[in-house]
């Protein structure tokens, strides 16, 4: 029984859960992911581990309600449990060595960056955080991110807090000052790792990206989390999810992204009338 | 007296331009009458060749001759000796070319229906037994195996039948493998796999899905930590081949394991369903195996009006099972054999809008035997699609090779053995099915699990001094 022994609301949209699953609480690594399924018919969702604890034997998801699956999982109180809990799967980030980082978070993908920079926090690394939010009703992990950065550079898209802007534009700043970063390790929305790695291309600075593309079994056999880096074909499932940034096809990610949205579309308002049908 | 009749008798179908609409079974099965009829045709002859051409050497005639005699729980038990999926098995078993081709009756008509009797047993059995299999008194030892599909249940089966502690530590939802994402329901209805599952967990057999052997747990702390004296590795396929060809991630291109486990595992065909499929008016499926045809005639029954199966060599050649084939052209799926995709074409929004094709014809024989295709030239020409299925095989998954030191594979990724016992690079670990083949069959996957299941038994009670 995957029990969820917290539930958090981090911000309207964006839930927090901390799910009962020793053997996998044991195993996690910052950057690797899990397969969720809320109920008995749920679809297959794949979500970054955002945290654990091998002692408690918990690990957290943190997501944003975006389509059916997202809707199910978010249904969940603390108590309850989700159906089927699958991981830690994929490559965990590789960290090693490591020692003055930029770790560059956007939105829900803020959830990602912070065990990685919690990571690099406890090896000893410097670490730059930069963070960015579509306003300030969105910011998430504000406290936990300051906690394990050296600095911290938070912006928000329409300047409600922190720097009004983008994430490039801080991390441009950084970088053209002699920031000398040793790797910038991107978690976001695709459209702002294409431009993180537009921003670092051109210094040269080596660029890390976690992608996130659609997957059915996770576990190396659908073939659907495909993407083309390097010219080569890739699995995110086995061979991520995390990738050489300048080698990524980011447009074709973004295409295929949106295979279903349509679909998506129509089962978010099913799930919805669903839900009010239970409120009345 | 046998029944001389030259002919099988025939099994009773869905209409082909019913079914297409579907997804319940095709064919419906023998009545008892019609399987003691059929098996009458068998003429108990002394060297029963059947029987070599069986991968798990089911004692065939001596099923049938119960059969001809209506005792059908007599037959039952006489398969269940020797099969741990008989209802699957008689399903799904290219009998052409194992029992059924060797059976002498096939030299002047058409071999009896090994196949269709198998499955009326297993069938019959499920319907009318209630009797639950008593497990075995424990032995004391215990066995992991990796993966429940058909490999894996039928070491679990064996070895739970000796007397063995069987865990399977599946990584899907579901256990099955296979036979739960893979086979689609009009062909293998999942309730009959389960039952069988079912019967398998009654015998003692423990199935823990969620669990991905090399990431939640190590091969390695499966036996320091949880006591296993053997694992048997059968986890399956892995990744999908694609062509390398221009056009391959444009949206509408699947590979035929994801096609397949969105709608068989994840129930896509299910107007209620919550995992997604593309709405598809025109599909090609590349490739000519069971796959092929799984995928194509899925593509049909979700509403494609057209259906193209794209293979580089022809009919002749066509890996697939014969009741596949024959299955998918009454259900009106297009064969477009001697022919190769070059390009996938897409429209100005990414998505696939048709292929550029060649046409082939066969030279010399190649290294595996069969004609080579080559490229007749100037035969380029487009095919109008919107979806595109790649059934081309896959390559062993590697999640277990890449996390087991000493676990060796060969170049192809498949993990070495000793040969028939599945014996790896490694003492104690054991590997059977697709794993170690590269894609098969169900039955040859079965088979496998079989010799391993002996393998392991002798090998745990010489090492206690119990042989």
């Amino acid at each position: 029984m995957f029990t969820i022994t917290k539930r958090r609301e981090l911000n309207p949209t964006v839930t927090e859960l901390w799910v009962h699953a020793p053997l996998i609480a044991k195993k996690a690594k910052a950057g690797q992911f899990i397969i969720v399924r809320a109920k008995e018919d749920s679809e297959r969702i794949p979500l970054t581990i955002a945290g654990f604890d091998p002692v408690a034997g918990t690990v957290s998801i943190i997501f944003q309600v975006v389509g059916a699956g997202t809707m199910e999982l978010n249904t969940l109180r603390e108590g309850e449990a989700v159906h089927d809990f699958v991981g830690p799967l994929g490559k965990a980030t590789e960290i090693e060595g490591l020692q003055n980082v930029c770790v560059v978070g956007g939105g829900v993908g803020c959830a990602i960056a912070l065990p990685v920079a919690q990571a690099l926090h406890a090896q000893g690394a410097k670490v730059t955080g930069i963070v960015g939010f579509r306003s300030k009703d969105l910011v998430i992990l504000e406290e936990e991110f300051r906690a394990c950065c050296d600095e911290l550079i938070l912006v928000t898209d329409d300047g409600s807090y922190g720097e009004k802007g983008v994430v490039t534009a801080p991390l441009e700043a950084k970088i053209a000052a002699g920031a000398n970063f040793d790797e910038v390790i991107a978690i976001g929305p695709l459209i702002m790792m294409k431009f993180v790695v537009k921003t670092t291309k051109p210094h040269g600075v080596k660029t890390v990206v976690s992608m996130n593309p659609i997957m059915v079994d996770g576990t190396g056999m659908c073939g659907g989390c495909r993407l083309t880096v390097g010219g080569k074909t890739k699995f995110a499932c086995v061979d991520g999810p995390d990738f050489d940034g300048f080698e990524v096809d980011f447009d074709e990610a973004m295409h295929r992204g949106t295979m279903y949205k349509p679909f998506e579309a129509r089962a978010r308002e099913a799930a919805c009338n669903l839900l009010k049908q239970e409120v009345q | 007296m046998p029944n001389m009749d030259p002919k099988k008798c025939p099994m009773p179908s869905q209409e082909p331009n019913v079914r297409n609409k579907n997804f319940q079974e095709v064919a419906l099965g023998y009545t008892a009458e019609m399987a003691v009829t059929e098996a009458q045709r068998c003429l108990q002859c002394k060297n029963h060749p059947c029987r070599s051409g069986c991968p798990v050497d089911i004692d065939i005639p001596g099923f049938i001759a119960h059969v001809a005699n209506g005792e059908f729980e007599q037959a039952y038990q006489v398969i269940a000796q020797s099969s741990a999926l008989p209802a699957v098995c008689g399903r799904v078993c290219p009998q052409e070319n194992q029992c059924e081709g060797k059976c002498i009756r096939g030299i002047k008509g058409e071999p009896v229906g090994i196949g269709r009797l198998e499955r009326f047993v297993a069938d019959w059995y499920r319907e009318n037994v209630h009797t639950k299999p008593q497990a075995p008194a424990p032995n004391g030892h215990k066995v992991a195996v990796i993966g429940a599909g058909p490999s894996g249940l039928t070491v679990a089966g064996d070895l739970a039948k000796m007397g063995y502690k069987v865990t399977v530590y599946e990584a899907l939802h579901v256990a099955g493998g296979v036979l739960m994402y893979g086979i689609p329901e009009f062909r293998l209805p999942k309730d009959i796999v389960q039952h069988e599952i079912e019967g398998l967990k009654e015998l003692g057999v423990d199935i823990e899905c969620n669990m991905v052997i090399g990431k939640v747990l190590t091969i390695d702390e499966l036996f320091n930590d949880y006591g296993f004296e053997a694992v048997y590795v059968a986890s399956g396929a892995g990744l999908p081949r694609f062509m390398g060809i221009p056009g391959e991630s444009l949206n509408g291109v699947y590979s035929a394991n994801e096609y397949l486990t969105r709608v068989n595992l994840m129930k896509a065909y299910r107007p209620d369903a919550r995992t997604p499929i593309q709405q598809s008016k025109a599909v090609a499926v590349v490739g000519g195996g069971n796959v092929a045809m799984d995928a194509a005639r899925c593509a049909k029954r979700l509403g494609a009006e057209t259906v193209y199966i794209v293979y580089r060599r022809g009919m002749a050649e066509l890996p697939a099972r014969k009741e596949e084939v024959e299955h998918a052209e009454e259900e009106g799926i297009i064969f477009k054999t001697l022919t190769n995709p070059v390009e996938v074409l897409g429209d100005e929004n990414g998505w696939v809008r048709g292929m550029t094709c060649v046409e082939m014809e066969l030279g010399e024989p190649d290294e595996s035997g069969r004609r080579r295709p080559v490229v007749k030239p100037g035969s380029e020409f487009e095919l109008d699609v919107d979806t595109m299925i790649m059934a081309l095989g896959t390559s062993p998954n590697p999640l277990i090779r890449s996390t087991t030191p000493g676990l060796d594979a060969d170049r192809h990724g498949c993990l070495i053995t000793n040969g028939p016992d599945g014996l790896t690079t490694r003492p104690m670990v054991y590997a059977g099915g697709d794993a170690v083949t590269g894609a098969a069959t169900v039955i040859l996957a079965m088979g496998a699990g079989k010799e391993a299941a002996k393998a392991i038994d002798k090998a745990i009670k010489e090492k206690h001094g119990e042989a």
